[in-house]
C-alpha cells in the first residue's frame, strides 16, 4: 500500500519555484531518501509533505488528500524530525518527548496514563530513560538527537519525516542515528522518507534514492542508479570516485581535481 | 514517571505565601489592630455575623485594607499570568504586558479622558474604561501590524509591532500633555499606579476579567509549553498555533487591560514574578501559570505594604516600589536570557 503519494507538487515561495511538479511515490515500510545540492528543494518537499508549506497539486498521506485533513490527524500520521530542532534548554527529556503526544490529545485535555507509557516506551527504545529528568540544555549533541527521535516516536505516527538526521553527528553517531531508525523501521511498518547529505549514508540505509536539482526530480532509482559518477558530477558539480562495498553496498568518495598548472 | 517533589510542593508553598502576605497587608498599617480582631472582623463579615471591632477599627479592615488586599492579588496575579503568557507565546523571556504597547495605549486612554472629559463629569469612574479601551485597541493594532507582515517570524515581528505602536501612543500622549499642562499631575499620579483607591467596587469591577483572562490562560498551559519548540514544529505535532496565540493573547490582554484600568501602570510584575518562579522550579507552564497568579498576587501584596510604610505616613506610588526592584532583575534576566531560549 502507498504510505505517500505525490501528484505534480509545486511550491513557490516569494514568487520563485522552489518545487516543480514533484510526483512521487512511497510504499508503507519504505524508505525513501532525498538527495541532491544544497537548495535542490529537499527540505521544501519534507515540509510540503507535513502540511507546513501551502502547495499546489495533491499530496495523499496514507490514501487521504493530505489537504483535506485536520492538523492534529495529519500530526497523527507523519512525524517531523526537523534539520535542527528549537530545544528548549530548561525542559527535561521526559517533558519534550511528550510533546509528541500533543495531536493525540484533545483540544483541552491533560496527558493520560497512555500518554506516560508511550514516551517510557520512546525513551526506552532509545536509551533515555536514565536521562528522563535532565534538561535539554545539558545534553550532547547524539544525546539531543537521540531525544528528537523519542519525540517523534512517541507521536505514533507511521510516517517519518527526517531532514538531515545526521547533520549534527560524529561518525559513529551517525551510524547510531540510522541503525535505530531502521531498526524501528523493519519492527513497526514505519515509512521513512529522509533527506541527507551523506550520499554514502543515503546509499547505505534507503531502498532507494531521489536525486534532486533545481526543484525538481532528476533521477530515482536504488543506490546502484543514482549514484553515479556521471550523475553526480552533473548535479553536485563534483568529482567523486563510487567504490562498491561488498557487503553494505557502494562508498561515494570525493577525490581532488587535477590541479592545473 | 510522577513529578519531582519540588514540583508538588510548589504550588501548596505558593498558597501559603500568598495567605502570609495577604495577612501582612491587612495587619500593616498606621493604626495598630491584633492579628486575632482583623481575622475574626473579616470573618464575621463574611458570614454575616457582627463583627468585635468598633466603628472606624473595623472600617479600617474590612472597607481600606481588606480590599485594597484583594485588588493587589488580583492585578498581581493577573499581571503576572499575563506576563508568563506573553513570554510563552511569543517565546520571549523579556516580553510582558508592555511589550503589546498595552502600557501606552492605557496611558494615551486616560490622558485623553482627562484631559478632554470636563472635570465636572463622573471622569473618575471613565479613566479606567478609556485606559481599557486604549489597551485594547493598542494590542489590536499591534497584532494586525504583526500578523500583516507574515508569519515566518511572526514571534520577532509582533514584538518589534508592539513596540512601534507604543511609540507612537506614547508620543500621541506626550503631545496631548503638552496642550493641557493643568492635568499632568493627575495623569502622571495614576500612570505610576495605585491600590491606594481600592475598595470593593473596584475589586468587582475587575474580577470577571481577571478570572476569564486566568482561566483561559490556564487552559492553554500544555499548548504554552509546545509552542517552546517553535511554530513549525507545533504546527507539526498538530497545533493550530495561530489559533492559540490568537486566544491566549486576547485573554492576556483583556487581564491586563481590566488591571491597569483599575490600578494604574504597574510594570514588571510580568518580569519579576514568572522569572522568579522559573528558578526555582522550571519553566513548563502547566505550573508556571497557576503559580505565577498566586504568586503574583502575593508579591503585589507585599510591594503595596512597602509603598505604604517606606515614607509612612506617606505614600508611595506602588509602580515605583515594582520599578524599583524590577528595572534590575529585568537587566538580570537580560543578560541570562539566553538560558530560557
Amino acid at each position: 500500500m502507498t504510505a505517500l503519494a505525490l501528484d505534480r507538487v509545486s511550491v513557490s515561495l516569494g514568487g520563485a519555484a522552489i518545487l516543480t511538479e514533484l510526483t512521487a511515490e512511497v510504499e508503507r515500510g519504505e524508505w525513501v531518501t532525498l538527495i541532491g545540492p544544497n537548495g535542490a528543494g529537499k527540505s521544501t518537499a519534507l515540509r510540503a509533505v507535513a502540511g507546513l508549506v501551502a502547495y499546489e497539486g495533491r499530496i495523499d498521506v496514507l490514501g487521504d488528500d493530505a489537504a483535506r485533513l485536520r492538523r492534529r490527524e495529519l500530526a497523527r500520521r507523519i512525524a517531523l524530525v526537523p534539520q535542527i530542532p528549537v530545544m528548549p534548554s530548561h525542559a527535561s527529556v521526559e517533558e519534550y518527548v511528550m510533546l509528541g503526544r500533543t495531536p493525540h490529545l484533545a483540544y483541552l485535555a491533560s496527558e493520560g496514563r497512555e500518554d506516560e507509557r508511550a514516551v517510557e516506551r520512546a525513551l526506552d527504545r532509545l536509551d533515555l530513560l536514565p536521562f528522563a529528568r535532565r534538561h535539554l540544555g545539558s545534553l550532547s549533541g547524539g544525546e539531543r538527537q537521540r531525544a528528537t527521535l523519542a519525540r517523534a516516536l512517541a507521536q505514533e505516527a507511521s510516517i517519518l519525516l527526517l531532514d538531515e538526521p545526521t547533520s549534527a553527528l560524529d561518525v559513529g553517531r551517525q551510524q547510531q542515528a540510522l541503525e535505530i531508525v531502521d531498526e524501528l523501521r523493519a519492527e513497526g511498518e514505519l515509512t521513512v522518507l529522509s533527506a541527507m547529505h551523506d550520499l554514502t549514508l543515503a546509499g547505505q540505509y534507503a531502498d532507494r534514492l531521489l536525486l534532486m536539482d533545481g526543484g525538481r526530480i532528476v533521477a530515482r532509482g536504488g543506490a546502484a542508479e543514482v549514484l553515479t559518477r556521471g550523475l553526480i558530477g552533473e548535479h553536485y558539480g563534483a568529482e567523486v570516485r563510487i567504490v562498491g562495498e561488498p557487503d553494505s553496498g557502494l562508498v561515494v568518495v570525493p577525490v581532488r581535481r587535477p590541479v592545473r598548472s | 514517571m510522577g513529578r519531582p517533589l519540588r514540583n508538588r510542593l510548589a504550588l501548596p508553598l505558593g498558597f501559603a505565601f500568598l495567605i502570609v502576605a495577604m495577612l501582612i497587608g491587612a495587619l500593616v498599617g498606621p493604626v495598630h489592630i491584633g492579628v486575632g480582631d482583623v481575622l475574626r472582623a473579616i470573618g464575621a463579615h463574611i458570614f454575616g455575623l457582627r463583627s468585635p471591632l468598633h466603628g472606624a477599627s473595623d472600617a479600617i479592615v474590612w472597607e481600606l485594607r481588606l480590599p485594597r488586599v484583594v485588588l493587589g492579588v488580583i492585578v498581581g496575579g493577573t499581571l503576572a499570568a499575563a506576563g508568563a503568557a506573553y513570554q510563552g507565546v511569543f517565546r520571549n523571556p523579556l516580553a510582558d504586558p508592555y511589550l503589546l504597547g498595552a502600557a501606552a495605549g492605557a496611558g494615551l486612554g486616560a490622558t485623553l479622558a482627562v484631559a478632554y472629559i470636563p472635570s465636572s463629569a463622573p471622569q473618575r469612574d471613565l479613566l479606567p474604561l478609556a485606559a481599557f479601551a486604549g489597551a485594547s485597541v493598542a494590542v489590536v493594532a499591534a497584532y494586525a501590524l504583526g500578523s500583516s507582515t507574515g508569519s515566518v517570524s511572526a514571534s520577532a515581528s509582533l514584538v518589534l509591532a508592539g513596540v512601534t505602536i507604543a511609540a507612537f501612543f506614547t508620543a500621541m500622549q506626550t503631545f496631548v500633555q503638552q496642550q493641557h499642562l493643568d492635568t499632568i499631575q493627575e495623569v502622571y499620579s495614576w500612570l505610576l499606579g495605585r491600590l491606594a483607591t481600592a475598595g470593593w467596587r473596584e475589586v468587582v469591577i475587575v474580577l470577571p476579567y481577571a478570572l476569564l483572562s486566568w482561566v483561559v490562560i490556564i487552559l492553554h498551559r500544555r499548548y504554552l509549553d509546545v509552542l517552546a519548540v517553535g511554530d513549525e514544529e507545533a504546527a507539526a505535532l498538530g497545533v493550530n498555533v495561530r489559533r492559540v496565540r490568537l486566544l491566549v493573547v486576547a485573554a492576556a490582554t483583556i487581564g491586563t487591560a481590566a488591571a491597569v484600568a483599575v490600578s494604574g501602570l504597574i510594570a514588571f510584575v510580568g518580569i519579576i514574578v514568572p522569572h522568579t518562579i522559573r528558578l526555582l522550579v522550571g519553566g513548563s507552564y502547566r505550573l508556571l501559570l497557576p503559580l505565577s497568579i498566586v504568586v503574583g498576587g502575593g508579591f503585589l501584596v507585599l510591594a503595596d505594604v512597602l509603598a505604604r510604610t517606606i515614607v509612612s505616613p506617606g505614600e508611595l506610588p506602588i509602580g515605583v516600589v515594582t520599578a524599583f526592584f524590577g528595572a534590575p532583575f529585568f537587566a538580570v534576566v537580560l543578560r541570562t536570557s539566553r538560558r530560557y531560549g
